[in-house]
């Protein structure tokens, strides 16, 4: 309770709130690296999981190298990545894109999965193209999905993303770090809490969206029997 | 019927299995359970530690050979993280031998010291170590922080000591663990012994591969790698001389409890006489380039040395 308390009162700290080593600083760095490496992650597992989905081909590939995916400790992509490529962000940006892409790929391929076979097949029978399928309605009734694989994505990259300061580019770790190296403990606890403090307002901003989502869009089984 | 039966068998063979792997340790060794608490055998084993380093663990392994090739039992217990993990345990009696460095473990115990010379550090160890617990002589051998420079910039510049440093163009980035920045050795030790402005980069690995890494990219001019770390020679490091001492000496010294008598001590103490700065950075090179294990290494320096006989 008492490094709590602590905790609490080094993040109120108006010592600790401005500067290159500030918590606002920090806290941006942190939120902009999320935000980057699930965006890159994004840019290359929402096309390849729709082709995987919509193609139904290549899934046993999919699924079993982006399993594997999961399962690579990220610090030690950071360190092998980082032996190349120097210290410096782009080796945590690599880790992360990494961390961040099996779940969006899953939530791309799954969701287009996912739909009711009637729905696509009848969509076809319409007259639609494979084109207008994919688009009129593979995408949008998988959305609930896929917004949940990049809800999923951010939680974990958030969370990891304290990995970039063990390279020197910051972030929130850095005070992890710093103050588990110095046995700063409530410095360690107020770091950790405001990685749960953007975790939160992370999950909260795709509740919303989801929530959205699911009013705008119809479930699959509903289209099909319309 | 039968298939009640057939369970209550399954049941049965279950609760054996279990039992049995029960009676087992699951890791091989129990050692801290094990470790004899007040009530000892006649032969006493000496429980020795190390912390989760290489090089700790090759000094804890000359220490266990050592006192096994003059009769006494020890049971080893390496690799146990670093000081929040391992001394607790020490000062409760789990461990006997604990090999340390001097600088930080007084600054653990002592966050103000002032300190400063080698034999200066061991004196004030002696004070601050929780009471059962005491100092052997320590070693010649230090593993202490280094500033290190690339041979070119070193030559370029003419750096050879710390203060040469306001000779290089600034402003000079340190590439170090992030602690690095409060050590009284950090930048406000440098500014204020040598007048030289520096920023640190931090880099988590502990002047492991990615300092060095950064070091020769030229993403930073200088690097905190520690100096028995065999990648100072293997690069062609330059270190640069500290002749004010401002960096706190890291000398090997052994902890050990009261379990350790005057004959077990005089063991290690003959262990820590022959080894000095160039054995350690060897010990820790057979690690780094072979792989050796730390039994193998330790065995070949203490037989060298004349300690095994």
């Amino acid at each position: 309770m008492n490094y709590l308390t602590q905790a609490i009162q080094w993040i109120t700290d108006p010592a600790n709130a401005a500067g290159a080593n500030g918590v606002w600083a920090r806290m941006a760095e942190h939120f902009l690296y999320t935000v980057v490496a699930v965006a890159v992650a994004a840019l290359v597992a929402v096309p390849l999981g729709y082709l995987v989905g919509h193609t139904r081909r290549g899934r046993g590939v999919v699924v079993v190298t982006s399993g594997a995916a999961r399962a690579l400790p990220t610090l030690g992509v950071l360190t092998l990545a980082g032996l190349v490529l120097g210290i410096g962000l782009a080796a945590p940006m690599l880790a992360l894109v990494l961390l961040a892409f099996p779940s969006i790929l899953a939530g791309a391929y799954a969701g287009v999965e996912a739909i009711d076979p009637v729905t696509v097949d009848s969509a076809r029978g319409l007259g639609l193209s494979g084109w207008q399928v994919l688009t009129r309605v593979e995408i949008p009734l998988g959305l609930p999905l896929l917004i949940g694989g990049i809800r999923s994505a951010f939680l974990q990259v958030v969370a990891t993303a304290t990995l970039a300061a063990y390279v020197g580019a910051g972030g929130l770790g850095r005070f992890l770090f710093l103050g588990l190296k110095t046995q700063d403990y409530p410095q360690m606890l107020a770091a950790s809490l405001l990685v749960v403090a953007l975790a939160v307002a992370f999950d909260i901003a795709f509740e919303s969206v989801e929530w959205l989502v699911r009013r705008v869009v119809p479930s699959g089984r509903r289209e099909a029997s319309a | 019927m039968v298939t009640t039966v057939k369970r209550l068998l399954l049941a049965l063979v279950a609760l054996g299995t279990l039992a049995a792997c029960s009676s087992t340790a699951p890791l091989g060794s129990t050692p801290m359970a094990s470790a004899p608490t007040g009530t000892t055998t006649p032969a006493t084993t000496l429980v020795i530690g190390s912390q989760a380093y290489y090089s700790n663990e090759i000094i804890a392994e000359l220490y266990a050979q050592a006192l096994e090739a003059k009769g006494l039992t020890v049971s080893r217990q390496y690799q146990i993280g670093q000081r929040e993990t391992y001394l607790p345990d020490l000062a409760a009696g789990k461990i006997d031998v604990m090999p340390e460095y001097s600088g930080n473990l007084l600054q653990y115990y002592d966050k103000s010291t002032t300190a400063t010379s080698p034999a200066d550090v061991t004196a004030a160890l002696a004070a601050v170590l929780p009471s059962g617990l005491r100092p052997l002589t320590a070693a010649a051998a230090t593993d202490q922080d280094s500033y290190n420079v690339t041979a070119d910039f070193a030559q370029q510049y003419g750096l050879s000591s710390l203060a040469d440093l306001t000779k290089a163009p600034g402003p000079i980035k340190v590439a170090a663990n992030s602690e690095f920045e409060k050590r009284p050795y950090g930048p406000q030790g440098l500014k204020k012994f040598y007048g030289v402005e520096v920023t640190v980069v931090p880099v988590e690995d502990s002047g492991g591969p990615l300092t060095v890494k950064a070091l020769k990219d030229g993403t930073v001019q200088a690097a905190d790698i520690y100096s028995a770390d065999p990648s100072i020679g293997a690069n062609k490091f330059v270190t640069l001389s500290d002749p004010k001492n401002m960096i706190l000496p890291q000398n090997v010294v052994p902890i050990v409890s009261s379990k350790v008598d005057a004959s077990a001590a005089a063991i290690i103490e003959s262990v820590n006489a022959k080894l000095d700065t160039a054995s350690l950075v060897a010990l820790n090179q057979r690690s780094v380039t072979e792989q050796a294990t730390s039994a193998v290494i330790a065995k070949a320096w203490l037989t060298e040395a004349g300690l095994l006989g």
